[in-house]
């Protein structure tokens, strides 16, 4: 039968949707959504970053293809979540990283975190922040060098740590150091706001993500409701990038609404424990991965309502 | 093979029920020394010793160990063994005991030790049990240097102790800490079944675990026994047959096992009173008149 006779003549349980939406449309909306800050890191850090970025998302997509080649899968490259995949690592890695750490990175991500899970769908972490924290471990000195302009330093946020004076300006435009998709604030929440607006995210994650690390850092900080600490925080590392590009995938996120609140504010509140009493300056990637590991604890308390499901009334039997 | 032969115990503990890899018991030593493979011997071989006698001498003193203290019992052998081990490789290999650490003493609580006493050697002869500890230790000692070879090389470039260049800059370290612990282990299980299963496919011999082998005698020594799919099986079919209504048993609900089908002629063969020694599986796969007699007393030990 030919894919058009197919459409209609598609034979199928109930509920019926017909949707043009599909997994690669998604993959290209949040690829176009990270081309500003990926446009921003060129820019900012100069032509090697190309080199990175090309590096790990044609890894990626290799890795995805010589899998499932192997494994005798169905192939499933031009669903972009592969390239989707490797364009965020890239965004998570520092400007200045070696091209084979890339690779390496590559490999966890696609083959270690999501198909030895089950492929896309099945993975149990984000795997572009699996990767990410598995080479932050691996190769820590790698992982933080940050350097910019040839002269390498501290990250803003560490500064801010350290009671050094940071310039928030700065660090809202992007005009700072960092990984590679994580310094313009405003090239993200650009990105950010195409996604919602196309429907993609949902803004319940992100919102409630950012509120609660908020209010933890105003309550827990120690500098109070110093506004100038709170925006250093708010835009400093890798929070924006987090909660509107990673705390989101589809995946590894709880489905209902009262799941993803809890889950973004799970995910603020670790986010600032790991910032505030953590020896290291930052914390989102660890507290998105281990948000995502308690997703199917989330779930279970906030469960899928099934379709057509009325409440018992209560005393009834 | 005969069962509980030497060859066969040794066979069963570094292939068939692998501690580490198929029982998946003692995780406590397996993801914590393994950072090397020279841990990974010192630790597999020092077990391998306390598995062994502390075997032997439960096994020995399988009849005088009154049921309802057998665990404190079993501690204090298997804990004078373990101070015998930890005095001696601190006299006389003081560079690795340094590097164990607190995971000598700890084999005290090793669940292979405990397991394979519970297991094994509280319902076998010396002999036997004996071997099954060595099978076991040796076991234990192959996954787990396995395991700590592959940890040194990815993650500090070295082979045996030895750095291999300045290859230690280019490997992923988390590899020597916890995380890496699991992934190899995880992939070790997943490597052993896969190759296991192939043999067992192609060649037709059993590799894997069986509660129903021609050879008998099998449930003796598994650790899986007390949940374990074909015993229940059994069971249920000798509960059907020791009914009053004297009706044939029924066929369970998936007869594929062989010895199932037609019990084994050793199990026919072997007087009551023998059988009555071994465990109660081995009883129930006998016959319905036989499993008829007592049943009663049988289940109470079990549970006991």
């Amino acid at each position: 039968m030919a894919d058009e006779q197919k459409k209609f003549l598609n034979v199928s349980a109930n509920p019926h949707i017909r949707d043009s939406i599909t997994t690669q449309k998604i993959m290209l909306y949040v690829i176009i959504a990270l081309l500003p800050a990926t446009a921003f890191g060129i820019y900012h850090f100069g032509a090697y970053t190309i080199a990175v970025i090309l590096t790990t998302v044609i890894s990626s997509v290799l890795f995805e293809y010589l899998y499932e080649k192997l494994m005798k899968l169905p192939i499933t490259v031009s669903d972009c979540s592969a390239a989707l995949t490797g364009l965020l690592l890239a965004l998570n890695l520092p400007p200045e990283i070696e091209l084979w750490v890339c690779v390496v990175g590559s490999f966890v991500a696609i083959v270690i975190v999501k198909q030895l899970f089950g492929g896309l769908g099945q993975n149990f972490m984000n795997p572009a922040l699996g990767a990410r924290c598995f080479l932050l471990i691996s190769f820590a000195s790698r992982m933080t060098n940050f350097a910019y302009d040839t002269f390498s330093g501290a990250t803003p946020l560490a500064k801010l740590k350290a009671g050094e004076t940071v310039n928030t300006y700065y660090m809202v435009i992007g005009n700072e150091m960092g990984t590679i998709g994580e310094v313009s604030v405003i090239a993200i929440i650009l990105g950010a706001c195409f996604l919602i607006l196309m429907g993609v995210i949902d803004l319940r994650i992100p919102a409630s993500y950012i509120a609660s690390f908020t209010v933890f850092i105003a309550l827990f900080g120690g500098h109070g409701l110093n506004s100038y600490y709170i925006v250093g925080q708010l835009a400093g590392g890798g929070l924006m990038l987090g909660a509107f590009f990673m705390a989101t995938d589809y995946v590894s996120s709880p489905i209902t609404t009262k799941g993803k609140i809890i889950y973004g504010i799970f995910l603020g509140i670790l986010t600032g424990v790991f910032r505030v009493y953590a020896s290291g300056a930052e914390g989102v990637s660890y507290a998105i991965i281990i948000g995502n590991l308690i997703v199917p604890l989330i779930e279970r308390w906030a469960p899928l309502k099934c379709f057509g499901y009325v409440k018992p009334e209560k005393g009834g039997k | 093979m005969k069962a509980n032969s030497p060859a066969e115990r040794i066979f069963n503990g570094i292939v068939k029920e692998n501690p580490t890899l198929v029982i998946v018991l003692g995780m406590c030593p397996t993801l914590a020394v393994t950072t090397s493979a020279m841990n990974g011997i010192g630790m597999g071989l020092s077990t391998t010793v306390v598995l062994a006698l502390s075997n032997l001498f439960i096994s020995l003193l399988r009849n005088v160990i009154p049921d309802k203290v057998r665990i404190p019992a079993f501690i204090v052998v298997i804990a004078s063994f373990v101070t015998m081990v930890d005095m001696l490789m601190e006299g006389f290999t003081p560079a690795l005991y340094a590097q164990l650490g607190i995971y000598i003493p700890l084999i005290v609580v090793n669940c292979i030790i405990f397991g394979r006493a519970e297991a094994y050697a509280s319902k076998n002869g010396p002999v036997a049990s004996f071997f099954d500890g060595i099978g076991m230790g040796i076991g234990f000692t192959l996954s787990i240097t396995v395991i700590g070879f592959i940890r040194e090389f990815i993650g500090s470039g070295a082979i045996f102790g030895q750095p291999i260049g300045n290859l230690a800059d280019y490997m992923p370290s988390i590899f020597v800490m916890a995380p890496g612990a699991f992934m190899v282990l995880a992939f070790l299980i997943t490597v052993r079944a896969a190759i296991i299963n192939k043999m067992e496919a192609k060649k037709g011999v059993r590799l894997n675990v069986t509660h129903t082998d021609e050879e008998g005698a099998y449930c003796s020594g598994c650790a899986f026994a007390a949940n374990c799919a074909g015993k229940l099986q059994k069971e249920a079919k000798a509960a059907a047959a020791a009914k009053p209504a004297a009706t044939p048993a029924k066929p369970a609900a998936k007869p594929a096992d062989k010895a199932e089908a037609k019990p084994t002629d050793k199990a026919e063969a072997k007087p009551a009173d023998k059988a009555e020694a071994k465990p109660a599986d081995k009883a129930e796969a006998k016959p319905a008149d036989k499993a008829e007699e007592k049943p009663a007393e049988k289940k109470e030990e079990v549970k006991a």
